[in-house]
């Protein structure tokens, strides 16, 4: 029987835009998160081009709304397992991940993690900082939930060899008054469940992967802490990071600062032959911030080309470079030590000359790419991947959202790089597209 | 030359070069030499006719390490324009005295010092070495390479690998007086006809002497006889991966320690150019007693020695401090007492740079193969 309900597959913003659109347009919507809250990367950022306001400023709102939309069913920390049937019915397994608490009773209040004695690398500020095993990824998480992470929580991983060690988070430590979890949320016990759900049409929003910037050896990422990427530098710029958004490296603020750009992008020497098209905007952002930060450090830009092109992006280029960040245009080829600072050796191709610039702190403006899901994904969906390994639309031109798949829909980054304003137009035309299927195949619900 | 412009822009796709100049800044002359080679890319791309573009005597400072072309994100080769421009100088006879002293050696006598080929194997006497040539037999052929057969510090190397073969064990032959060079660095002085003619006859040699593997002595020859002879199947190792073997293997077994601090300098033509990084740092890690320390510029981002290239018989036209000299003055700031390397041309140009920058005594190059053989 045709559905009318819609599965979104991913939370970040092209999810939670496409899967609001639907849902105020009277459909029915089941979003499906893999971690444990929704927001995705635009969330992770500190601030946005090019007008520098904060994500969660204008990111939480509409996070908040998909957690409560009436039309919008949130299944987070799940995974799609299978896929069967055609446009207007498909039948979608999902996978629950156990989070060990019971949704139901767990008030967020955080007492669990006071309590929990392991500390494990958070994902959040990318291994910068510490969380514990049982955790709230961040304070405006949605849903709102602690989750007990199998991989390090001493308690599962105990039960494996049939002892029964820590539960710190249920028990609390009474004798330094820290109750653990009163409400009776925590429940070992919980396994992971299969959902399964009917929808007429699907949209897949799983964005990207960055570029792993050790598979440039020449930079030296890995070796030197002060080399860093780009997304490490909007962790720590953000007054909620590891560093409370003070730019220190290696306990100091930097000096000298270069930003390298086409890190792992319009790079067939890894593979990566496309322009990642937000790299040139993040860096002018972020060489701005670290001026302002830093009016005292000398900022530099190494570019091949900067490529302006959105609406005010050209205006935002000037302004930064306004504001005393120098641009050079050539690639850096190898970064190096000498005593404590950092070498940066590379030509200015404007001027000809070739230099060696001490620097404290290198940011490498890291590529986006396909997620590491799309592979699986492009085979449980049966929808093509193009030669770039982005999920390829139907039709480069008319058919921007559309994929090989009657019924199914490409929006944002998984179907190619792009900011956050082209990730949202996508999401409303893959919604829209949606609607329109569904308009079709099945009927509108009555609240809209 | 228009015509020669049109092949060189084809050949070398210099219609694809975006000019980002990765290749420039990570050229480890570009600091002290004129040759910028972005620009050159650029040059012939542009000019009506190629004069002015190529007669440049900073044609010849290159090294051919290749760091521009194994880094080039639109995956030109930017070294092999290097080469190329460099054949169309050795056809107009415009090319270093002593680079024809040493193309002439070749074609003469099979070797580029200029020495008699009947002197070729006086380095082995007395070692009763197999001669593949002359009727003996063994699997394993060992390559000698013209500076081990001729240079008296270097002849010390090939010795040391046959003490170590013979104590692992392992079955070789070599090929006497009638090896011949590898052609290497005369493809890389520009002579490409001289190299065609190296690489069939030294098939045929290695065809003739009924073997299935060889291993040489240095990077140089394991490069092109690996990447640039006409299809073979012969197995090619470079020592260091051989000897790392015989190592894992429990073929090869240490007796006496070796209390010193231990740096690695990787060559251009093992390291970058064909990824043998690990190999030569486990061989020296299995020694007993060493402490090993990275010199901070090591594997990918290794530092050239300017060995390569022809660069050993061509004087650059570039002063300033040599690369060697730079290894040699941080080698001491970390405080080692020995620059291990695998490549003879590596060898002597740092051993001259310790000389050079006066720091004899407080530290010496040796090759690793030297190391194995003063602790079995």
């Amino acid at each position: 029987m045709p559905c009318d309900t819609a599965l979104v597959i991913g939370g970040g913003i092209a999810g939670m835009q496409a899967a609001l659109d639907i849902a105020n347009a009277g459909f029915k919507v089941v979003l499906v998160e893999k971690s444990p809250s929704i927001g995705g990367r635009m969330l992770q950022f500190s601030e946005v081009f090019p007008t520098l306001d904060c994500p969660q400023c204008i990111g939480t709102p509409k996070m908040l709304e998909v957690g409560s939309h009436p039309n919008i069913q949130l299944i987070a920390y799940s995974e799609v397992e299978s896929v069967t049937g055609t446009c207007g019915n498909f039948t979608v397994k999902i996978r629950q991940k156990s989070r060990f608490v019971d949704p139901s009773r767990c008030s967020a209040c955080g007492e669990c993690s006071k309590v929990c004695p392991v500390q494990v690398p958070d994902e959040r500020n990318l291994g910068l900082s510490r969380r514990k095993a049982i955790y709230i990824p961040f304070a405006q998480a949605v849903p709102n939930i602690a989750t007990i992470d199998p991989d390090y929580c001493l308690h599962l991983k105990g039960l494996k060899e049939g002892k029964d060690l820590c539960r710190l988070c249920q028990k609390g430590i009474p004798q330094k008054n820290l109750p653990g979890c009163e409400a009776k949320a925590i429940d070992f016990n919980i396994q992971n469940k299969i959902i399964e759900i009917n929808v007429g049409v699907i949209i897949v929003a799983v964005g990207y992967d960055l570029f792993d910037a050790r598979l440039k050896p020449e930079y030296g990422y890995g070796v030197y802490p002060g080399v860093i990427t780009g997304m490490e530098l909007e962790r720590i710029d953000e007054s909620g990071g590891p560093t409370l958004g003070k730019i220190v490296v290696n306990g100091k603020s930097p000096r000298n600062v270069v930003f390298i750009q086409c890190v792992g992008s319009r790079d067939k020497s890894v593979g990566v032959e496309y322009c990642s098209r937000v790299c040139c905007m993040y860096t002018a952002k972020q060489a701005l911030y670290v001026k302002s930060k830093l009016p005292e450090a000398k900022v530099t830009v190494c570019y091949i080309d900067v490529r302006a092109f959105g609406k005010g992006y050209e205006q935002f280029y000037e302004r930064v470079q306004e504001a005393g960040v120098i641009y050079r245009r050539g690639m850096v080829s190898e970064v190096y030590k000498e005593g404590d600072s950092l070498v940066v050796r590379a030509e200015d191709t404007l001027s000809g000359e070739i230099y060696e610039e001490r620097a404290d702190l290198v940011v490498l403006a890291t590529g986006l790419r396909p997620s590491g899901d799309t592979v699986e994904l492009a085979r449980l969906l049966n929808i093509p991947v193009g030669a770039d390994g982005f999920f390829l639309e139907s039709h480069p031109k008319l058919g921007p959202v559309e994929t090989a798949v009657d019924g199914i829909y490409l929006a944002g980054c998984c179907q190619g790089p792009k900011d956050i304003a082209d990730t949202v137009i996508q999401a409303g035309a893959a919604a829209s597209m949606a609607c329109i299927k569904l308009a079709v195949t099945g009927k509108g619900t009555e609240s809209a | 030359m228009v015509d020669t412009r049109t092949e060189l822009i084809d050949r070398y796709d210099l219609t694809k070069c975006f000019q980002c100049a990765k290749c420039t800044a990570g050229c480890p002359v570009s600091l002290k030499s004129v040759l910028n080679i972005r620009r050159l890319m650029r040059e012939v791309l542009l000019s009506p006719d190629l004069q002015g573009t190529f007669h440049k005597s900073e044609i010849w400072d290159c090294t051919t390490c290749q760091t521009c072309t194994l880094r080039c994100p639109r995956g030109l080769k930017p070294h092999e324009l290097v080469i190329n421009l460099r054949s169309l100088l050795v056809e107009e006879g415009e090319i270093p005295k002593t680079a024809i002293d040493a193309l002439e050696g070749v074609y003469k006598h099979g070797n580029p010092w200029g020495r008699a080929r009947s002197k070729r194997s006086e380095w082995s006497t007395g070692l009763n070495i197999k001669n593949l040539t002359e009727g003996d037999t063994a699997p394993l052929l060992f390559f000698n390479c013209c500076t081990t057969a001729y240079d008296p510090r270097v002849q010390e190397i090939g010795k040391a690998l046959v003490t170590v073969l013979r104590t692992a064990g392992v079955d070789f032959g070599c090929l006497g007086n009638k090896e011949s060079c590898c052609g290497s660095e005369v493809r890389r002085m520009g002579e490409t006809g001289l190299f065609e003619m190296l690489s069939e006859d030294n098939l045929k040699l290695f065809q003739n002497s009924g073997v299935n593997e060889i291993v040489t002595v240095s990077p140089h020859c394991y490069n092109t006889f690996k990447n640039e002879y006409p299809e073979h199947s012969f197995g090619i190792k470079h020592y260091s991966q051989l000897v790392n073997s015989l190592i894992n293997e429990g073929r090869l077994k240490f007796s006496r320690e070796l209390n010193r601090k231990i740096t690695y300098h990787d060559p251009c033509y093992l390291g970058k150019q064909n990824k043998v990084f690990d190999e030569p740092r486990n061989v020296i890690n299995a020694i007993p007693g060493v402490t090993f320390i990275e010199f901070d510029r090591s594997r990918e981002r290794s530092l050239c020695c300017e060995g390569g290239g022809g660069r050993m018989f061509i004087e650059a036209s570039a002063s300033g401090q040599r690369l060697a000299e730079i290894r040699a003055r941080d080698a001491v700031e970390m405080g080692v007492d020995i620059i291990a390397t695998s490549c003879p041309f590596c060898l002597l140009n740092l051993e001259d740079a310790v000389k050079t920058t006066g720091n004899e005594g407080k530290l010496v190059v040796r090759d690793i193969l030297e190391l194995v053989v003063d602790a079995l």
